[in-house]
């Protein structure tokens, strides 16, 4: 028969060289080959790698994409998004809750299919859509998620998904064999930057010809900024990097797109993985690294393959290994890092930790990354984008680079665009562009509200149509959202604070307690119990939790609540205006009795609604 | 001793010695800094926030951040003891923390922080989780209801008892502290004297038989606020 579990996580082990700091890919591996990382699971692992079995736990029980219970052999992730839920995601559960016999959450009695909700899966241009194991299943019609499980249910052998549920293949290299993806790209406009042709090595050959520091020098002359959203100077980060003490230094990619409504990331990586490699080795030379890692979300799993081989093509070519491009002493490659489903690991600091075999929580900041990043080492960590950016300034130049744009944000931005529009998908546009010539790029036909930079970024109404997609003045990491005039503003900052309940990592005390309660306070305005100090209370909570949070996710998490307090204030006075009874302090009786009523098996007569 | 470095808290100057973090070199000058995940001989955490300033301006974690020089560091105001009632506020609603039934009552670093910024009630609505307890071990219980996430027993059984008898699980509202076995607290090599025991700054975990020990009345902070302790050291000098 097979192997034991006990043969099996030794071999899982030596894989990493029974090494702690791959926990995360040790966990995913033993979740993979044996459904789960249960106790005894757990046991193994702790035993092979001499560690506590409470650190294996921490870790397991953190991430979304690992599980300390069997799972179904078919595990369906509906995508919960605002985009997905505007296009019908809770009829797909609904739909599937019917068809499976189960709830979202629970797992068939076969063991067959288990089925749940994820966060934004980075298709929203595409939704509704869902995540079946590893393949992403785009654009679910009224009865085909129903048709797809009933095809699934008729097979006994649960093999080759993808030959079974997916009929046609997305554009360009969504077709590739090694990807077969449904996935469109997309791309409605590709500017000169990331989304132009290039040829492999174009950038990598002119930035070996100059020095490390004469690289760094290029980059600064380009202005170049981060574009994860916060935007720092690209080639400051790498001079920190290169300055900082260290005997090793390391590039890492952030490639854990996760923002809701954020989907570039995924086109790029489809289209020009070979921009990104190329960047990816232009930082390693100017920052002085010889290890590169792309941290890729679990939910693009997909395209792991691809880009494996298309690294292989790198190393063949010469691009990547030893002596790059014939530079003698210049030896750089890349390993891909897969995450396992954490929102806060597109926090850098929390990259690095996920990177290093643990839970994703954020590092405390001092040390800066530059100095103390992955394994104590001097890191650099940027953006998917950032690093295509740097690919394509290095062969055009830097002056080319920064006529693009707006003097503060210099280039091109890759928007995903999604919500009410008729044109959603990927647009690269010059820095500087207003919102409303965006609505008119993509077609929305009387937007009333837009959410730029995802939950984290703001909510804009009428007012701000014509400020500008820029550092200065709204920024985003890519993700805008569209929203017409049928739409409940309060409905979707609840869903998004829904998100950030969901996807905090608990550590700080404004994080983990203060959005709960804010959501909370707003669910309970949406409710009709608002009252008119209930607006005061969610101002003052949200700046506290603002104010104090740890890291960038709860700096940003009350933004929903706020944005929209300051956009659509009246939003909020309607509803406090119309409840029922304004004196009423918002307890809700019959749910407080709903325990003490089921545990007794009666219902409370005096207080029937 | 010539490379101290002087900064400022509340307009007042202090000096700190390089690699000091404010909230040390504060304790040192007499300033008390309110914190809770913060303790003495243990790796700065920064988990509760209660500790934030501001620093030129910007909130910062004081147990966290290194002193430097020319820093203005604002601690004590209307802002602040504000922002440190929302957080104590948060931690006790989020458990169950019954004061008046607990052993720990007068000993409680939670309880005399909320005294001290003059709490009465908190403003948030009660939570009321359902949190497990786990009497397994014959010296030691743990109660979850009263545990506030601060790290310190973690910390404290790694970096003090050389043990790793904690660990946290879970995410968002969803964290807790776990142990290192699955049948609880009695399967792991927990003492009854390890450091990590008497780190808690609540009565989350407590040793068996001894709640009541040193009676009500005559307990740490039974007669004056917390944090007095390094006001007074300085006023002594």
């Amino acid at each position: 028969m097979g192997a034991t579990r006990e043969e099996v996580v030794k071999v899982i082990c030596q894989d990493y060289g029974n090494d702690r700091s791959r926990l995360l890919d040790i966990a995913r591996d033993v979740r993979e080959q044996l459904g789960c990382v249960d106790s005894p699971a757990v046991d193994c692992i702790a035993e092979v790698l001499s560690i506590p079995r409470v650190e294996i736990e921490s870790l397991v029980s953190f991430y979304s994409f690992l599980y300390s219970e069997p799972q179904g052999q078919v595990q369906i992730r509906i995508c919960n998004d605002v985009p997905d839920m505007m296009k019908g995601a809770d009829r797909i559960a609904s739909e599937l809750e019917e068809e499976l016999g189960i709830q979202v959450g629970e797992t068939t009695p076969d063991g067959k299919f288990s089925l749940e909700y994820a966060s934004c899966i980075g298709l929203s241009d595409q939704a509704p859509s869902a995540l079946v194991n590893d393949l992403m299943v785009p654009r679910l019609g009224a009865g085909t998620a129903r048709r797809g499980v009933q095809i699934l249910k008729e097979r006994g052998e649960l093999k080759e998904l993808d030959k079974l549920l997916i009929r046609d293949y997305g554009d360009g290299n969504n077709a590739h064999d090694l990807v077969r993806s449904a996935c469109s790209n997309n791309i409605r406009k590709a500017g000169e930057v990331i989304l132009a042709e290039m040829r492999r090595g174009a950038g990598l050959e002119k930035a070996l010809a100059m020095s490390p520091v004469e690289v760094i020098r290029e980059i600064k002359t380009s202005r170049l900024r981060g574009r994860g959203g916060a935007g720092f100077p690209t080639g400051m980060k790498w001079e920190f990097t290169r300055a900082a003490d260290g005997d090793r230094r390391y590039l890492v990619c952030n490639a854990d797109e996760g923002e809701p409504g954020t989907f570039k990331d995924r086109v790029i990586l489809t289209e020009r993985p070979d921009l990104l490699f190329e960047g990816m080795t232009i930082g390693g030379y100017a920052i002085g690294a010889e290890d590169g890692l792309v941290y890729l979300r679990a939910e693009y799993a997909y395209l792991r393959e691809f880009l494996e081989h298309a690294l292989a093509k790198r190393r063949e070519l010469g691009l990547l290994g030893e002596n790059v491009c014939g530079k003698e002493g210049f030896h750089f490659d890349i390993r891909i890092q897969m995450g396992a489903g954490a929102y806060i690991c597109g926090e850098e600091t929390a990259l690095i930790s996920s990177c290093e075999g643990l839970r994703g929580d954020p590092k405390n900041r001092p040390p800066f990354p530059a100095q103390h990043g992955y394994l104590g080492k001097p890191t650099s960590v940027n953006n998917v984008e950032t690093l295509c950016c740097v690919a394509r300034i290095l062969q055009r130049g830097s002056g080319w680079f920064s006529a693009i744009g707006s003097p503060g944000s210099t280039g091109t931005k890759l928007l995903s665009i999604s919500g009410d529009c008729m044109r959603p998908g990927v647009y690269e546009v010059p820095f500087g562009i207003r919102l409303s010539e965006v609505f008119a790029m993509c077609d929305a036909q009387d937007p009333m509200a837009a959410q730029v930079g995802g939950p984290s970024g703001k909510m804009v109404g009428e007012a701000d149509f014509d400020r500008t997609i820029c550092f200065d003045d709204l920024a985003t990491g890519g993700s805008l959202m569209v929203f017409g005039r049928d739409r409940d503003v309060l409905e979707i900052a609840s869903q998004f604070m829904q998100f950030f309940v969901h996807e905090s990592c608990g550590y700080c005390t404004p994080c983990r307690v203060g959005n709960v309660l804010l959501k909370e306070r707003l669910d309970k305005i949406l409710g009709g119990h608002g009252q008119p100090t209930d607006l005061e209370y969610l101002q003052r909570l949200g700046e506290s939790i603002k104010m104090a949070s740890r890291c960038g996710l709860g700096q940003t998490s009350p933004n929903p609540v706020l944005s929209t307090l300051e956009s659509f204030r009246s939003a909020y006075e309607e509803r406090i205006r119309d409840a029922d009874d304004v004196e009423e302090s918002g307890f809700d009786l019959q749910s407080a009795l709903s325990t003490a009523q089921t545990l007794t098996g009666r219902k409370s007569v005096h207080f029937e609604d | 001793m010539s490379d101290r470095i002087s900064l400022t808290i509340d307009g007042r100057q202090i000096e700190a010695e390089p690699g000091q973090t404010i909230l040390e070199a504060a304790e040192e000058a007499g300033v008390y800094i309110p914190r809770l995940c913060w303790m003495k001989g243990l790796s700065a955490f920064g988990s509760c926030r209660v500790c934030t300033v501001r620093v030129n301006g910007r909130p910062q974690s004081a147990c966290t951040q290194p002193a430097a020089p020319g820093m203005v560091v604002e601690n004590d105001t209307q802002e602040l003891r504000e922002l440190r009632r929302s957080l104590i506020d948060m931690l006790f609603i989020e458990g169950n923390h019954f004061c008046m039934f607990c052993e720990k009552s007068g000993d409680c670093e939670l309880q005399a922080l909320a005294y001290r910024l003059g709490i009465t009630a908190p403003q948030y609505p009660f939570m009321f989780p359902q949190r497990e307890l786990d009497a397994t071990h014959p010296e030691i219980f743990v109660d979850r209801n009263r545990c506030i996430l601060c790290g310190r027993c973690v910390r404290a059984s790694q970096e003090l008892d050389g043990k790793h008898v904690f660990g946290f699980v879970g995410r968002g509202a969803g964290k807790k502290v776990a142990v290192n076995a699955e049948s609880g607290l009695g399967g792991t090599d927990a003492a009854g004297d390890d450091e990590a025991v008497a780190a808690c700054p609540t009565g989350s975990l407590l040793k068996k038989r001894v709640g009541f020990a040193v009676p009500v009345g005559q307990r740490r902070f039974d007669h004056q606020p917390i944090g007095s302790e390094i006001e007074q050291a300085q006023s002594e000098e």
